[in-house]
């Protein structure tokens, strides 16, 4: 299934592009997203523990499942600042 | 009546957008772009948002105020892109038919929308850049 990811800020500015699409297999969750963006944009890894997902544009845990044709939204950190 | 644009904000548009026969009292904040952040000079912001997302926030908001306080409407104006210092970047107003919720939801709805819109802003200065997340 492919997953429409938006990128905001830092996020944004580190992966070089506002929006990109994945693809993962059937019945992944927002846990697997993250791994496969992490290893397809290693420069993000850096800030993983501060970025929180929104799936549809609801705030989303890990463990949420996704379904083909989501927009998941990286959304950086909610404070403090991030050198870029 | 939201609204996330790359246009000059208008606190009077937005102000008598909302105004109705049956208010007694229109509360509005304005946020604008402060020289100094921190310690540090800043040359111009750049907002950005997840529009999608920060509409729907801000209607959260609304209905959390509506829970709260009896007021009649609500507008909150957030601005994007590139602003220069003394530029107005968000406009919240609330009317009611009373001074007292429409101050307190007023207040509520900044508050809010620092915890919860998506939308960051990039504080540019003579010695670098640094996003700044929804809370600051």
């Amino acid at each position: 299934m492919r997953i429409q990811v938006k990128l905001f800020a830092a996020a944004r500015e580190i992966v070089g592009q506002g929006e990109v699409a994945i693809e993962l297999k059937e019945g992944s969750t927002v846990g697997d997203l993250m791994e496969g963006i992490f290893s397809r944009y290693p420069g993000l890894k850096g800030m993983a523990g501060s970025l929180v997902f929104a799936v549809n544009r609801e705030l989303a845990e890990r463990g949420v499942g996704l379904q083909d044709g989501d927009e998941v939204g990286v959304i950086p950190p909610v404070s403090g600042g991030t050198d870029v | 009546m939201y609204e996330i644009t790359e246009k000059p904000l208008s606190v009077e548009g937005v102000v008598s957008a909302i105004t109705r026969k049956t208010c007694g009292a229109v509360a509005s904040f304005v946020g604008v772009v402060r020289e100094f952040s921190r310690g540090r000079q800043i040359s111009y912001l750049e907002y950005e948002a997840y529009p999608e997302m920060a509409i729907a926030k801000m209607r959260q908001i609304e209905g959390e105020i509506r829970e709260k306080w009896e007021i009649e409407q609500i507008a909150i104006h957030h601005r994007v892109g590139r602003l220069g210092i003394g530029e107005v970047s968000v406009v919240i107003a609330v009317s009611a038919a009373h001074r007292q919720p429409a101050l307190e939801a007023c207040t509520y709805a900044i508050e809010r929308l620092k915890q919860i819109v998506p939308i960051w802003k990039k504080e540019v200065s003579p010695d670098g850049s640094f996003w700044v997340g929804m809370g600051s």
